[in-house]
């Protein structure tokens, strides 16, 4: 039991399952699977499809943040791989060709990567911060799918197309093992190489890395040329959902919702230390809040407000001084603490962010 | 003798940390206007005992008092408002800041809301006077030397209430005349009545300035002693606990050696101004001691040497080949070492593990993508572990919980994994105690014994003789000579490095 709690994983998975429980509980249709012609339907099956842009970006953010760095360009990434996808197939012959896409996507997905080749030259090679660096790409980027596009929405009826963010493989759809394929590969090459003990050799101390003979110039570089690339296919898969290539929609604000899956996931913006496992975790967490505003029927008007209000829970939930709190104030209050079930803990941190507002105004 | 009522009284001071007792029923007081050392080995309890005096650790038992009350500090802030300050080793102030706007930092004087520069300049100025300093309070802090920080840091802790002061190895950084006019200030607070604890692992240092000696040893107390009744082999068997383990003597090679013999050969090495046309000639098998005053250059060479800065000019040759050393993974890969004077922020990599950062430097040798396996990189961990002794003997244990001397193993352990031709060591033995000291210089002598060759750094001359076959001597960025260390005694070193040079005619 005290493993469990000391796993770093522990909160930011319980915070994720009390969110499904809770909006489960309040409208059971939250949860509801269901299978039509052999194929599963419903809103879970729906977080899993739409979490695929967002994961893809939160993986590369998490590379990223472990070197101590942050990439404020991904959403514009997006916009640009999606300008680039779309102009190709609306300017082919037959834009239902699957080759014709395939070519798009190849091609998309390689200027995503050029840009990340980009950010990471001004990061690691000219020493810019990393938040400037990636702020130049950020701003200019949605200017260059803009000119791409010639300053219109490309919409393209492309069927091969519309199949990566809405198409199905066997029972579940195809975005969702488009993801679970980068989490996989990204996890294999970091974890079973050294590359993710280096980054994070590097994030935590740069300068005694390089007195080791890390080569943290190269790690570094291929951090942002990995999120780049990362954010191209998601902004093929985000295209593919709407049918066109918007350059000031396409992954608008996703470079915050990614920091904030990863540091869900309890990967610390101080760089060093991560996890991609955290990460899904946080993605998933971001999702399902999306998705519960409109179960919950939240007005428009307030589901910013209701959004923000919940990541702070989520966020004094998994803070270790509040746990601190928490443990004085339990054992203060009962002898046997650790007894209680875990719904009974949820509520005393809800208690204890109270406790902390008081704090803060005392 | 104890009439006095003590100005601070720690009773039955108990610090657990998880499996560990680190502090365990320690008493302890200080007089007012006495200067007071805390001496131990490294993990003997003396950083516990001070974080816990100035309210950074709360113990699990024990009774604080000062001038008589009760006190509980749960944090830094409570201590400092009751008259504890300290002074760190790595002085906590901001770079960016006036020397006055340092002093009054939190506690501007203000006017109409307003913070009143003029009035906070002159009320530096008097601080700064009162303690005899001549230092302008508008310079920028980060324009002053260290010694300069370090007094001021002082002068700021004696512009409040101040009746402890806590200086934590103050003079590890300080050339001769920086530590004299450190202990003048002192010796002015000590006839203020200010408490000071001055914690520090030069003997020579405790013995001047220190009236009173508490030594621990393994988390407990051993006594308390005045300096002047306590012989210092006493004060080192008591820290040790045993016979204090000696430096075994070697065989050394005296002869200057051949240019055309040396592993190591180095001409007209200039880097920027902080070293210029340094010639080193090293044997293999052979430890030159590097000798010189802080910024006289010792590190600047250690460092062109390899491969960490960039030659300005002059010519590196291994094994009479012409190498360019342009990073530290090329020296590295040419079995060329560099470990820095600065651990903390050059040397480990705190948040890892032991095993994690013994394998480092040898994993970024291979490159990412031929992985050491967990099981291999465990096993060379613990046979270096075992080897040098690194205590606590759990190899994944964070490596910044590691008391200095256990730091400094592992830095070697991790060098030492690459099985390297040639070692520079910049100050490896700074900050720790004597037995880590003793045990580190007899490894040198051991690696040079088996063909490996050494260039070792010390502020301490000393140690410089007792480990370097020869002992070149740095002044102003030059080598001003080379000699047998069987030549040279502490005195005549003494003055080789201290010697002003001649104006030229």
């Amino acid at each position: 039991m005290k493993a469990l709690t000391k796993h770093r994983l522990f909160w930011p998975a319980t915070a994720l399952i009390t969110l499904l429980v809770v909006n489960t509980v309040a409208n059971p249709n939250f949860a509801k699977v269901t299978v039509q012609d052999g194929q599963l339907y419903g809103n879970p099956i729906n977080i899993l499809r739409e979490s695929a842009p967002l994961m893809l970006v939160a993986l590369g953010m998490t590379i990223v943040i472990a070197t101590r760095g942050i990439d404020l360009s991904v959403g514009a990434v997006m916009a640009v791989s999606g300008a680039v996808a779309l102009t190709i197939i609306d300017r082919a012959d037959d834009s239902n060709r699957v080759t014709v896409v395939a070519i798009a996507i190849v091609v998309a997905v390689l200027v995503a990567l050029v840009l990340g080749v980009w950010n990471g030259f001004l990061v690691s090679v000219l020493g810019i911060q990393p938040i400037i660096a990636t702020l130049v790409l950020m701003l200019a980027g949605r200017g260059a799918a803009l000119l791409i596009t010639d300053g219109f929405i490309t919409t393209v009826n492309s069927d091969p197309l519309s199949y990566i963010a809405s198409g199905y493989l066997l029972i579940l759809p195809f975005a969702f093992f488009v993801w679970v394929a980068a989490v996989v590969i990204v996890g294999l090459v970091e974890r079973r190489t050294a590359l993710g003990m280096l980054t994070e050799a590097v994030g935590i101390n740069p300068e005694a890395s390089r007195l080791a003979g890390v080569r943290s110039r190269g790690i570094v570089w291929s951090a942002y040329v990995l999120s780049g690339t990362l954010a191209g296919i998601a902004g093929v898969i985000y295209a593919s959902n709407i049918k066109a290539a918007d350059a000031n929609a396409a992954g608008y604000l996703i470079e915050l919702y990614a920091i904030l899956a990863v540091v869900l996931g309890g990967t610390s913006l101080m760089g060093g230390k991560f996890s991609i496992a955290g990460t899904v975790i946080g993605v998933l967490t971001v999702q399902a809040l999306d998705s519960a505003i409109l179960f919950l029927g939240v007005p428009p008007a307030q589901s910013p407000v209701f959004f923000a209000a919940v990541v702070i829970l989520v966020v004094l939930l998994q803070s270790p001084r509040v746990h601190r709190w928490g443990r004085s104030l339990g054992s203060s209050v009962r002898r046997t603490p650790q007894e209680a079930p875990p719904e009974v803990d949820d509520d005393r941190d809800a208690d204890r962010a109270e406790n902390v507002q008081k704090e803060a105004v005392r | 003798m104890d009439q006095a009522q003590p100005l601070v009284e720690l009773t039955g001071a108990t610090v657990r940390f998880t499996s560990t007792v680190a502090l365990d029923r320690v008493d302890f007081r200080m007089f007012p206007g006495e200067v007071h050392s805390l001496m131990g080995e490294n993990g003997a309890g003396k950083s516990t005992l001070i974080k816990v005096l100035t309210g950074a650790l709360v113990p699990d038992a024990g009774v604080l008092t000062l001038d008589g009350d009760l006190q509980h500090f749960s944090r830094p802030y409570d201590a400092q408002s009751a008259g504890i300050s300290t002074v760190y080793q790595e002085i906590d102030l901001l770079p960016n800041l006036s020397v006055a706007e340092n002093i009054w930092l939190g506690r501007e004087p203000r006017r109409m809301g307003l913070i009143d520069a003029k009035a906070m300049r002159r009320q530096a100025a008097a601080v700064l006077e009162d303690l005899g300093l001549e230092i302008d309070p508008a310079a920028l802090l980060g324009s002053q030397s260290l010694a300069v920080q370090q007094l001021v840091a002082i002068a700021r802790a004696i512009s409040t209430n101040l009746k402890v002061l806590v200086l934590d190895e103050p003079t590890s950084s300080l050339d001769t005349d920086e530590v004299a006019e450190l202990f003048r200030v002192i010796r002015d607070l000590k006839q203020r009545g200010v408490a000071i604890l001055f914690v520090s692992h030069f003997l020579d240092q405790v013995y001047e300035i220190c009236d009173r000696i508490t030594v621990l040893r393994d988390g407990a107390l051993v006594g308390e002693y005045l300096t002047t009744e306590l012989l210092r082999i006493d004060l080192v068997q008591k820290m040790l606990g045993r016979e204090a383990s000696f430096f075994k003597a070697r065989e050394r090679a005296e002869a200057a050696v051949e240019p055309q013999e040396a592993f190591l050969s180095a001409r007209n090495v200039s880097v920027g101004k902080g070293i210029t046309d340094a010639d080193v000639d090293l044997a293999e098998g052979e430890v030159l001691g590097l000798a010189g005053l802080l910024g006289s250059g010792r590190t600047e060479l250690a460092r062109a040497l390899t491969g960490v800065d960039h030659l300005s000019g002059g010519i590196i040759r291994l094994e009479q080949k012409d190498v360019h050393l342009d990073s530290p993974r090329k020296a590295l890969s040419l079995g060329v070492v560099y470990s820095s004077e600065n651990r903390r922020t050059e040397g480990l990599v705190g948040e890892m593990t032991i095993a994690e950062n013994i394998g480092l430097a040898l994993q970024a040798q291979q490159g990412p993508f031929r992985r050491i396996s967990p099981a291999r990189m465990r096993e060379l961990a613990a046979s270096w572990v075992e080897a040098l002794d690194i205590r606590p003997a759990d190899i994944d244990v964070p490596v910044r919980a590691l008391s200095g001397g256990n730091q400094q193993k592992v830095m070697l352990a991790r060098l030492l994994a690459l099985s390297p031709r040639l070692l520079v060591l910049d100050e490896p033995t700074r900050g720790i105690d004597v037995g880590a000291k003793v045990e580190i210089q007899n490894l040198v002598g051991e690696m040079a014994d088996n063909g490996l060759s050494v260039v070792f750094i010390s502020a301490e001359l000393e140690e410089v003789l007792r480990v370097g076959d020869r002992v070149a001597i740095l002044r102003d960025g030059r080598i001003v000579e080379t000699a047998p260390s069987s030549d040279l005694n502490v005195d005549s070193l003494m003055a080789l490095v201290s010697r002003p040079d001649l104006p030229e005619a």
